[in-house]
């Protein structure tokens, strides 16, 4: 309080360096863990430190990582969409039916898109125009979305798809990088940008922060939040595209459970799952975190069951731990 | 400063007080809220309080019910000091308040409203449902309410929940009960009814501090009065031998001093016109222009609908009919976007939901309306935006350690002054200021009438919205006042007198019209 009195009129831009602060960020404390993780699992099996295998163990993290940059900005705004795994599933089962009717690669990738990003708008719509909350909205839509993909397929699946459409799932631009990758790189710049560096991105975080007084700043806080959905739908659809590409066949159970592993990445990167703040370097260093603990693990031979502990925990442990120091500390 | 009476030495008549609040003083972050105001409350008797808005009335009651702790002073019970540490030592001293919005749950039964948080137990440490029942069947009777105990709350219109409310806060042992503006949203069949409930308390013994707006109430069951001005006592007494000419020179008090550095500016063409604006619940049939240079101040008691319409000019509320006119074309207004668009920007009243988005820097605060100019393509210019920012708040001397200092850090008159900075960044035509110095500093004080003056001269134009009657007198060319969504009067010239505005607001018949 005496501070802000005392202040002299002559009001500087910022008073710590902007070094000092990223110093002491969420995505430091992330990246050390990271290195950490890293470093442990080179000293844990000798298979780790291989070109090969580690452009394999990126392929655990590219496809959720798509949907995690734009799950990451929808939660910032203070909304969320759990139905992105679902849209998976609808998306794939749609190039399913494109390929059985004899469709190209182009046509398989628009359909997926396509149908991503409707099921992004409807969800968007329920919000916006009616006002529901958007946990209630997507969670009713993620059965919706998946269901109607059961009725298609029931217990069957759609395989045989063309042989140029492997490109994006299970091609190389370069040596090890993996399309995937290339994606995966490609959009972290697009969002980083789009959330730090545009105007679109600073009434993202005025709408989380306080949506009611970015409304009164001139801020159409439908308007974007609806632009979020649909952005967040055809990411799934891009990450649909990618996964039935990389499996080369599609069933409906494609992707269960991922919408809780995109929404960790988020949380894990630092954003706060209540809205407002976070980052996208953050989401970017959490799929790393992510991608190598399950590699890691994978390479010791740990079951499947045992890894999503060791992401639980991990989860709980990183949000826990700066906490904790401060409750020690003060 | 004067030593106005005490209530004790100006009235040695009655018995001894229960309760009484000596020199208590009340300090907030750059607001003195209570300076050294003293109460007594008399058993079987009815102390109405009295002040404008901002006079330090809700502080008493706070202080009175435990939640703020005083300054300095003492509060006495029977004439022994006690300290009223927490809600619960205010209780135990047989204080309790019926609220204007007491909080009541849907789901539970009309018993357990009443109860909640003191249910009498049973041997096991269960809840003794019987006794609790009994007991809220003694209290709804003994203020001659008709409810049964066991019904669930939603099942009962708004009279019997405000009846439950009250049983609520007779359910302790009360020996002094404050009414705050307890008839606000009452009809007037209810208000009858709670004027029966005043005289049942009274005829108990309890002793009743009655906070209200409304002359004609105050009158008709006041014992005794106590008034309040910004946080100090101005004058207490009994109600036989007051005229309500009195009471409102005491509220209204001291002339409009210098504070106020109104410089007259050219008053210009038409900017902006208001015609027959409505809407369902909140206001209607608002009529009115705004010049070019000119203040035009809206007054008002809380509710009669002042800030619900002046939302509704940037897009916020919906009006049901009406039209507005900028520069003679008619423009329709259905965002804030598109109000800033035609140049009419809002500064809130309630700053930190509103006005400002605590939990962002200054300079982004600042910016959030006026990207497009900050900005390239899209594109933020970081330069242009601190500048931008820079700009405006070392304009109105903003203090702050540094401009990436988020908001919710600076004191009340510092936020105010970012949130005013953010909208003249814009380069509106008209700019709309809701109770723009309330729980302010006097130095922002100062700051943001001065401001306003200079921006007037410059032919931008005000409409400058307060509950403060030497503000808006000090700052007004033109003064419209409203009552229960209408308006009331447009006073100027001659006819912009304290008492005149506060008689249009409360709704007592003016010299020279028909009573």
């Amino acid at each position: 309080m005496s501070l802000t009195e005392t202040a002299p009129r002559q009001i500087p831009d910022r008073l710590r360096s902007p070094l000092a602060a990223k110093l002491k960020s969420w995505e430091s404390l992330l990246l050390a863990v990271a290195i950490g993780i890293f470093i442990l699992n080179s000293l844990a099996s000798p298979y780790f430190l291989n070109a090969w295998n580690l452009s394999d163990a990126t392929f655990n993290f590219t496809e959720k990582a798509m949907i995690a940059f734009a799950m990451a900005l929808l939660i910032i705004s203070g909304e969320i969409d759990l139905s992105v795994a679902s849209i998976i599933a609808l998306a794939s089962t749609a190039m399913g039916v494109a390929m059985e009717m004899g469709a190209g690669t182009p046509v398989l990738v628009l359909a997926g898109l396509t149908t991503g990003l409707i099921c992004g708008g409807f969800n968007g719509l329920l919000v916006t125009r009616l006002g529901l909350p958007s946990i209630v909205v997507t969670i009713g839509t993620m059965s919706l979305f998946r269901g109607i993909s059961y009725i298609i397929l029931g217990d069957g699946a759609f395989r045989g798809y063309p042989s140029d459409f492997s490109w994006f799932g299970q091609g190389y631009v370069f040596w090890v990088i993996s399309v995937e990758f290339v994606i995966f790189a490609v959009l972290a710049v697009f969002y980083g940008v789009l959330l730090h560096k545009t105007n679109f991105g600073r009434s993202v975080y005025a709408i989380g922060n306080n949506a009611t007084g970015a409304l009164f700043s001139g801020i159409r806080v439908d308007r974007v939040k609806m632009i979020l959905f649909l952005l967040t739908g055809l990411m799934a659809g891009l990450a649909a595209v990618c996964l039935t590409s990389r499996l080369g066949s599609t069933r409906p159970s494609i992707a269960t459970g991922m919408e809780l592993e995109v929404v960790t990445m988020v949380v894990l990167g630092g954003v706060n799952i209540l809205g407002g703040s976070g980052s996208i370097p953050g989401v970017v260093i959490a799929a790393f975190v992510m991608g190598l603990v399950t590699f890691g693990l994978g390479l010791l031979n740990v079951p499947g069951i045992v890894m999503s502990i060791f992401i639980g925990l991990l989860l709980i442990g990183v949000i826990a731990l700066p906490r904790l120091w401060s409750m020690w500390r003060g | 400063m004067e030593d106005h009476g005490h209530s004790t030495t100006a009235d040695p008549a009655s018995a001894a007080p229960v309760l009484t609040l000596d020199k208590i003083t009340k300090t907030f972050p750059g607001v003195k809220a209570l300076d050294g105001v003293c109460l007594d409350l008399y058993p079987g008797q009815v102390t109405a309080l009295i002040g404008e808005n901002g006079a330090g009335k809700s502080t008493v009651v706070k202080t009175l019910t435990g939640i703020y702790q005083p300054d300095g002073g003492q509060i006495l019970l029977d004439g022994h000091p006690v300290p009223f540490a927490t809600p619960q030592d205010a209780a135990d001293a047989g204080v309790t308040a019926i609220h204007q919005e007491t909080v009541l749950f849907d789901e539970l039964t009309v018993a357990e409203n009443v109860f909640i948080g003191h249910a009498p137990k049973s041997r096991f440490g269960l809840i003794n449902t019987r006794a609790m029942h009994d007991r809220t069947g003694e209290i709804l009777g003994s203020i001659g309410a008709q409810i049964d105990p066991g019904v669930k709350l939603k099942d009962l219109g708004i009279a019997s929940r405000h009846l439950v409310a009250i049983a609520r806060a007779l359910s302790v042992e009360a020996r002094v009960v404050i009414m705050d503006e307890p008839t606000a949203a009452l009809s007037q069949k209810e208000i009858e009814e709670l004027y029966e409930l005043v005289d049942t308390l009274k005829a108990q013994g309890k002793a009743i501090l009655f906070i209200s707006h409304k002359f004609d109430e105050i009158f008709r069951i006041a014992d005794r009065y106590t008034v309040f001005r910004d946080g100090q006592l101005v004058g207490a007494g009994q109600m036989i031998g007051v005229a309500e000419e009195d009471l409102v020179q005491m509220m209204v008090g001291r002339s409009v001093d210098q504070l106020f550095p109104k410089s007259r500016a050219e008053i210009g063409e038409e900017i902006l016109t208001v015609a027959g604006y409505s809407h369902p619940t909140e206001f209607e049939d608002i009529n009115f222009s705004l010049r070019r240079g000119e203040i035009l101040g809206f007054y008002g008691l809380v509710g009669a609908g002042r800030s619900e319409f002046m939302q509704s000019l940037i897009g916020i509320t919906k009006p049901s009919k009406g039209a507005i006119r900028i520069d003679g074309d008619v423009r329709v207004i259905r965002s804030p976007a598109a109000a800033i668009k035609a140049g009419i920007v809002y500064v809130p009243e309630d700053r930190g939901k509103q006005g400002a988005i605590l939990d962002m820097p200054i300079f982004q605060n600042v910016t959030l309306p006026s990207l497009h100019m900050t900005s390239r393509n899209g594109f933020i210019q970081l330069a242009e935006e601190l500048a931008l920012a820079r700009q405006y708040t070392e304009r109105l001397d903003l203090r702050a350690a540094s401009l990436d200092t988020n908001v919710g850090a600076l004191s009340g008159g510092n936020q105010q002054k970012v949130v005013i900075a953010k909208w003249l960044a814009t380069k509106p035509r008209v700019i709309i200021l809701d109770e723009p110095t309330k729980g302010i500093d006097i130095g922002s004080k100062a700051a943001v009438h001065g401001f306003m003056s200079e921006l007037a001269a410059q032919g931008l134009s005000v409409i400058l919205v307060s509950s403060e009657i030497p503000e808006i007198l000090g700052m007004s060319d033109r003064v419209i006042v409203m009552r229960e969504g209408r308006i009331a009067a447009e006073l100027d010239g001659d006819n912009l007198q304290p008492e005149t505005l506060v008689r249009h607001a409360v709704g007592i018949s003016v010299e020279g019209e028909a009573a």
